[in-house]
């Protein structure tokens, strides 16, 4: 395989591709929020649990490419257990590593699992796959619902 | 049946020569280009018509009565005769020239929609419409408060025409069709349908976009009352396009866009409109684009749409032979007619992921859902990988393509 591509789909992505972690609708969540890819038709939905400003469980659901699957996958297992203003770090330096604006940052070093979207930078096209779950995560964030229940409704 | 008699129907070698970028290499490979009903290549006559005029001939026309302006007039026109013979159309005053069949479509629901579609009325559409033959509708409809009737299709991707029956009621006053779908391949029964509309007196717009590149498209023998398609997808220049008009129509409706050109007489009490076709193209048109249109056409009058399309057809069929022989592939409908486009799915693979690893195999493909979001939701699927052929594509050529479509699932077991 092409090096180029072979940094794009490195093994870790497949492996979260094909079996993403905290795959799954959350009962009881207090935030959420789906994104959606016009382009692609992609299409996530993240739920999260916040205690004390801090991400008590995360998980999602959709359908998208081993990107999108992948890197919703990753930031799902990094985020658990992060503070919201951490999360909120992380979804700054992910963006920036996919957008190829990291090379400066002293920060580098604590990218830990994100830095296998590294080879995103080299497909601009791809950008928005990768960054589909974090926007939708951002947006959750904000966006505080009643404790909501599947066993209610 | 495909055999290898079929490279024999057109001088294949011949005609690749004929176009410049079929040469060229992508990601080290030589270039695969399948992605031709997004928009095809340019032979070199077209390319070089363009710059021939702007070297040569720029100037405006129908108004200077110097020399360029003259020649550039007479070449714009002679386009416009050629497209007249290649749908067999009555006369140069049912061509108009537009950006595209977007524009083409925008313009008819604009100007005749507007004069004489009204409450209560209704227009069909189809599910496999692209969404330039949705939206201007739609637009329209919740401004005019008519109805928009969509004719289903069934798993093999082909109209239900029981349905069209049922749906031809006299409140349908336009029936707005797509001759051959882009996104799963069909070619619709035009003919029939343009038949059944008539017997109502119900005019019938057909979307040619992928037709007339593919096939002979006779306006005369359909007797359809409009006729949209794009000049980039038929080996012309993109910002040019043709909507055929039957005259009769096309003198009841009302200009599109108003300013110079289209015109005869303006005073500030009143304005006469220009006669047809140039009521309908105000401002200053694609003079350049009209003319590589127009030796577009000509290349391929040339070697003539019954050969490319018995040719296409062999390549066609070869390639759903083809995909059909791996394992986890899905091809998008199984529609009896079929031109040009062929769909599929790959099992837990997203169609973005085939996209980028075909073109790291130099194999250019479109994934995504092809503006036929409707056609997505019908099938459940959100996007499919589509190859998409043209007369100048090889047999060899279909065979990378598959073999790159086989590696992708190795990569992703
Ligand atoms: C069937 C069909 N109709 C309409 C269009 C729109 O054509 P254009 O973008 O050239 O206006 C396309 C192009 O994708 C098409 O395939």
């Amino acid at each position: 395989m092409d090096a180029e591509l072979r940094e794009l789909y490195q093994q870790v992505i497949l492996d979260h591709n094909k079996s993403p972690r905290n795959y799954r609708a959350m009962e009881h969540h207090n935030h959420d929020a789906e994104g959606y890819n016009p382009l692609c038709g992609d299409k996530i939905r993240i739920y999260l649990y916040i205690e004390d400003e801090r991400i008590k469980d995360i998980s999602f659901q959709g359908s998208g490419c081993a990107i999108s699957k992948a890197s919703a996958s990753i930031m799902s297992s990094i985020l658990k257990g992060k503070t919201v203003e951490e999360a909120e770090q992380f979804f700054e330096k992910f963006h920036n590593l996919i957008t190829g604006r990291l090379s400066d940052d002293p920060a580098r070093e604590d990218l830990g699992k994100l830095a296998v979207f590294e080879g995103v930078k080299e497909f601009p096209a791809r950008v928005k796959c990768a960054s589909l779950a974090w926007h939708t995560m951002l947006s959750a964030l904000k966006e505080e619902k009643e404790i909501v229940s599947t066993e209610h409704e | 049946m495909v055999s290898d008699l079929k490279n024999e129907i057109i001088d294949i070698k011949k005609i690749r020569k004929d176009f410049p970028i079929l040469k060229s290499t992508v990601h080290g490979k030589p270039l695969c280009y399948l992605d031709n009903a997004a928009t095809t290549q340019k032979p070199m006559s077209v390319i070089d018509s363009i710059s021939d005029y702007y070297k040569q001939k720029n100037s405006n026309i129908h108004r200077g009565v110097h020399f360029l302006s003259e020649a550039a007039t007479k070449d714009y026109e002679g386009a416009r005769t050629t497209i007249k013979n290649f749908i067999n159309a009555a006369s140069e005053k049912e061509i108009i020239f537009t950006r595209g069949t977007t524009e083409s479509i925008n313009l008819v629901a604009n100007t005749f929609g507007r004069k004489f579609l009204g409450e209560g009325d209704e227009v069909i559409i189809s599910e496999m419409e692209h969404h330039s033959n949705i939206v201007p509708w739609q637009i329209l409809a919740e401004e005019k408060k008519f109805k928009l009737k969509v004719i289903p299709i069934n798993d093999d991707g082909e109209l239900l025409m029981e349905e069209f029956d049922r749906l031809l009621s006299p409140a349908v006053k336009l029936v707005s069709l797509i001759y051959v779908s882009n996104s799963i391949g069909t070619v619709n029964p035009v003919r029939e349908v343009i038949t059944k509309a008539h017997q109502k007196n119900i005019p019938v717009l057909i979307d040619a976009a992928q037709a007339v590149n593919h096939f002979p498209v006779d306006v005369k023998e359909l007797d359809c009352d409009f006729l949209a398609f794009s000049g980039h997808k038929i080996y012309g220049p993109t910002g040019i396009g043709v909507l055929y008009g039957k005259e009769n129509w096309l003198k009841q409706m009302p200009p599109y866009m108003g300013g110079g050109d289209m015109i005869a007489s303006v005073s500030f009490e009143k304005t006469t409109f220009n006669e047809l076709p140039y009521k309908f193209e105000a401002g200053t048109p694609d003079i350049a684009g009209a003319i590589g249109l127009g030796k577009a056409i000509e290349y391929i009058t040339n070697i003539g749409l019954d050969k490319i399309a018995a040719y296409e057809a062999g390549l066609i069929e070869y390639t759903v032979g083809k995909l059909k022989e791996i394992e986890g592939v899905k091809i998008l409908g199984n529609p009896a007619h079929r031109a040009g486009v062929v769909s599929f799915v790959v099992e837990n693979i997203h169609p973005h992921d085939i996209g980028t690893f075909l073109d790291f195999e130099g194999v250019a493909v479109r994934t995504g859902h092809h503006c036929t979001q409707p056609v997505m939701d019908r099938y459940k699927i959100p996007a499919t990988s589509r190859a998409s052929f043209a007369f100048y594509n090889l047999k060899e050529e279909a065979d990378i393509l598959v073999n790159a479509v086989r590696k992708v699932i190795e990569v992703f077991k």
